[in-house]
């Protein structure tokens, strides 16, 4: 990529292309131009599989043990953390 | 993946006349993702406990003057994104803020890397390494960047809360995700391309 004008063009919308959120119009402009453009296809596949990577990554990791009975303390909470 | 927690049955009245076991409630309904949120900010756990501690102890003080007008979470999330902000300005008072324009006369960033990585198996999506190296493209997104990502992809967000959140407009948050995605897209190809080239390899 990108030297290509349209190209360039759409790279602004893509973000809320992925998310469904884009004017329908401007979606039949991006798919019309995705069908001849190998490397703007490429870049929508790999967004998308970018942000999902990212959603399944978020509830990962576990808080550190003991933080909950360290965060109560320091509020003056200890009397409320076996309810 | 996403959580919201429900803060339908905390009495906004009992906290706001310091009711004790009330506050410890929106504690417990809310510690953990603002923990998560702090950490995605600050990539350090000490510096993300000591920012959820701060966010509780100042969300107490204001519990009496809090109107209501955004939810009880987004005014959390609010405090504790401010508070996360001055502990970066003062670690790194070269960091831009979050009310910085994101040069928005330049457009956006080309991407550098046009490979189709989507098609690698899922297990080297699934490494430790991988999981590592989405953690460093996070991490590497300047803040007023990052923090619209996390509250928006990780925290799931709308782009109406996370504008009440950082007192941003709609369209500087939209135009923020775009940035920030298609630049951690970049990064993630220069990583991912090299697993498909070594996938490759006999």
């Amino acid at each position: 990529m990108i030297d290509h004008e349209t190209c360039r063009k759409m790279l602004s919308s893509l973000s809320e292309y992925v998310d469904g959120t884009l004017e329908e119009a401007l979606c039949t402009e991006i798919e019309r131009h995705m069908a001849d453009c190998e490397n703007c296809r490429i870049v929508v596949d790999t967004l998308k599989k970018t942000i999902t990577l990212y959603r399944n990554s978020a509830g990962r990791g576990s808080v550190p043990e003991n933080l909950r009975q360290r965060l109560y303390h320091r509020l003056d909470l200890d009397e409320f953390l076996d309810l | 993946m996403i959580n919201h927690p429900p803060s339908g049955t905390l009495s906004l009245e009992a906290l706001r006349t310091g009711d004790r076991a009330e506050f410890a409630r929106m504690v417990e309904t809310y510690y953990q993702p603002i923990y998560r949120l702090a950490l995605r900010m600050l990539s350090n756990p000490q510096d993300a406990e000591d920012i959820l501690q701060e966010t509780f102890l100042k969300a107490y003080r204001g519990l009496g003057g809090f109107d209501g007008r955004s939810s009880l979470s987004t005014w959390l999330y609010r405090i504790a994104i401010n508070e996360a902000l001055m502990f970066l300005r003062r670690k790194h008072p070269e960091l831009v803020s979050v009310d910085d324009p994101v040069n928005d006369g330049e457009g956006e960033q080309q991407p550098r890397e046009i490979v189709d990585w989507c098609c690698l198996p899922e297990e080297e999506f699934m490494s430790s390494e991988a999981q590592a190296q989405l953690d460093r493209a996070a991490d590497s997104l300047p803040a007023s960047l990052r923090v619209v990502f996390v509250l928006r992809d990780l925290e799931g967000l709308s782009t109406r809360e996370t504008a009440e959140v950082l007192n941003l407009s709609e369209m500087a948050v939209k135009t923020r995700l775009s940035r920030a995605r298609l630049r951690l897209r970049d990064e993630l190809s220069g990583y991912f391309s090299e697993r498909l080239q070594e996938g490759k390899q006999p």
